[in-house]
């Protein structure tokens, strides 16, 4: 399938206007649920880290740092999108499930248009550009809610978090969370795609096919994520 | 001299290519380069599985150009697959599709795409987008295929739709029509890009005898008026009588007969007289028919009497 995706366009205008409009069904789409999640993931991450951390020894500012760590290293990231995946996944998976079973694939196919071309490309490459952004703005969100945590509930001191968020930080952990999204980003859409594009039966094999593309992608990004942890760090 | 010579043969042929791309993209052109290719359809020995289950075996026909050629048969018959296979949507296992004596399953990928372009096609559920608007829906192949403006556009599908008989639908989506209006909207798609087959699946199903008749007509009156071949897959006797320039009749995945409208009720064919005249009503029509052709009914009798 991803071999025949790339062949020339027969209108580059309408592929640019299906890529927009994948980007924003993907990444406005999704925009609310990464915000939620993210603001919780931090907060949540804040108050277990300051449960653990009993030892007077060490300095209160060391949460911000754990709390950084793990949202840009690992939340942000994997439970990000692992959640994209349920979302987004499904989405991808029923809509060209849906196409092909209503026979619009076909329709498309009998216009001349290259399907895979059309359909599945936008989407993959739409991915490819939102997600890392999502993972981004995820990250910022997670230390903004695990700031917004600890201010509230008097464990740290907004200006002592702050100042724990810039200690002992390593680009490279960024650079890192940037490389798992792009890599994440391609599972989420290409094997919802696939499980999508080649649905056989009706509305039932059209659940049962969104559900196994969302089962499958999440394994791979568990996979992945181990694969790119043992390779990387 | 080599070089150059290679270089300049380079440059004139993908002048040329590029030349004949955008040919491609204008509509005026299209019909020029259409012209000048396929025309008639011939299929030759297909045959078609699927595992250890034979749909259709060894079919062989021609497909009478600018006529109504209807493909019947029961359901299961291989109607659906021959038509997919004709189009390309599913490879015949053997056998060759020909448009104007040009093999389909020898083409290459751009001349499938330039003949795909010249066809137009009314699948069985319709198969318009369900996010798009009516407008939107007819729209598409015109933005996809030509580089007309916005104006010439909506023109266009205006035009189709009236030809359709379909007025005021223009925003509507597919969840908001009918049936009938579905198929309609489904043909103006289809003879959107003035294409050179038109292919209908089913055109008849789910839809209530009137509506039915008004399909009919519609395609046999598209089919005259801008000379296109078209193909109807039905099991629709009205269809049949209706439009049925040139009739195949498939039983289980074989050509068991082939003729007209006006034959067909002559035929001696047993189980085409089967599929036919499926109910009594349409069995004493035929007798009664039969009578008539040999001078054995006074036409001017009444009808309650006949029925007696």
């Amino acid at each position: 399938m991803l071999k025949d995706m790339f062949s020339r366009p027969e209108n580059a205008k309408m592929y640019w206007k299906e890529f927009m409009h994948q980007c924003s069904e993907i990444g406005i789409g999704s925009l609310g649920i990464v915000i939620i999640i993210s603001i919780f993931m931090g907060a949540v991450s804040t108050l277990q880290t300051a449960y653990q951390l009993v030892s007077p020894f060490i300095p209160i500012s060391t949460i911000a740092q754990i709390v950084r760590d793990t949202v840009i290293l690992e939340f942000a990231p994997t439970l990000v999108c692992i959640v994209l995946a349920g979302v987004v996944g499904s989405k991808i998976a029923s809509e060209l499930g849906n196409m092909r079973v209503s026979e619009q694939i076909d329709a498309l196919e009998i216009m001349g248009i290259n399907t895979k071309t059309y359909l599945v490309l936008p989407k993959i490459v739409a991915a490819l550009v939102v997600i890392p952004m999502l993972v981004v703005i995820s990250a910022v969100l997670g230390c903004l809610g695990g700031r917004f945590a600890g201010t509230m509930s008097g464990i740290i001191s907004g200006s002592t978090f702050d100042k724990g968020l810039l200690q002992y930080f390593q680009p490279f952990n960024v650079f890192f969370a940037i490389i798992k999204a792009y890599t994440f980003a391609f599972i989420i859409s290409s094997i919802p795609a696939y499980y999508g594009y080649y649905v056989k039966g009706g509305a039932l094999e059209i659940g049962r096919a969104s559900t196994k593309s969302v089962v499958v992608s999440c394994v791979m990004i568990l996979f992945a994520d181990y694969v790119l942890a043992a390779l990387l760090l | 001299m080599k070089f150059l010579a290679k270089v300049l043969s380079r440059y004139v042929a993908a002048r040329s290519s590029k030349y004949f791309f955008s040919l491609r993209l204008c509509g005026v052109a299209r019909n020029q380069i259409r012209s000048k290719s396929w025309s008639m359809i011939e299929i030759k020995n297909i045959r078609k599985s699927f595992g250890d289950n034979v749909i259709i075996n060894d079919v062989s026909a021609v497909m009478q150009s600018g006529k109504c050629n209807l493909i019947i048969g029961t359901s299961g018959s291989g109607k659906t697959v021959l038509m997919k296979c004709m189009v390309g949507l599913f490879e015949p296992d053997s056998g060759e599709i020909l448009y104007g004596g040009k093999s389909f399953t020898d083409m290459d990928k751009e001349d499938r795409k330039m003949l795909r372009q010249q066809i137009g096609m009314l699948f069985q559920g319709s198969a318009l987008f369900d996010s798009m608007s009516v407008e939107q829906n007819i729209m598409f192949p015109l933005d996809m295929f030509t580089t007309k403006t916005y104006g010439e556009k909506l023109k266009r599908v205006d035009e189709v739709l009236d030809r359709v008989n379909l007025n005021d639908v223009n925003k509507k989506h597919p969840a908001e029509l009918s049936g009938g209006m579905k198929k309609r909207v489904g043909i103006a798609r289809a003879i959107v890009l003035n294409p050179k087959y038109l292919f209908c699946d089913e055109p008849n199903s789910g839809l209530d005898p009137q509506t039915s008749l008004l399909i009919d007509k519609l395609i046999k009156e598209i089919t005259e008026e801008y000379s296109i071949t078209t193909i109807v897959n039905t099991h629709d006797m009205n269809s049949v009588m209706e439009t049925g320039d040139h009739i195949i009749y498939m039983y289980q995945g074989i050509k068991e007969w082939e003729g007209n409208n006006k034959e067909i009720i002559f035929s001696k064919n047993e189980k085409l007289n089967k599929f036919i005249f499926a109910s009594e009503f349409l069995q004493d029509a035929k007798d009664m028919r039969m009578l008539e052709a040999k001078g054995k009914i006074d036409n001017n009798r009444n009808m309650d009497e006949l029925l007696k």
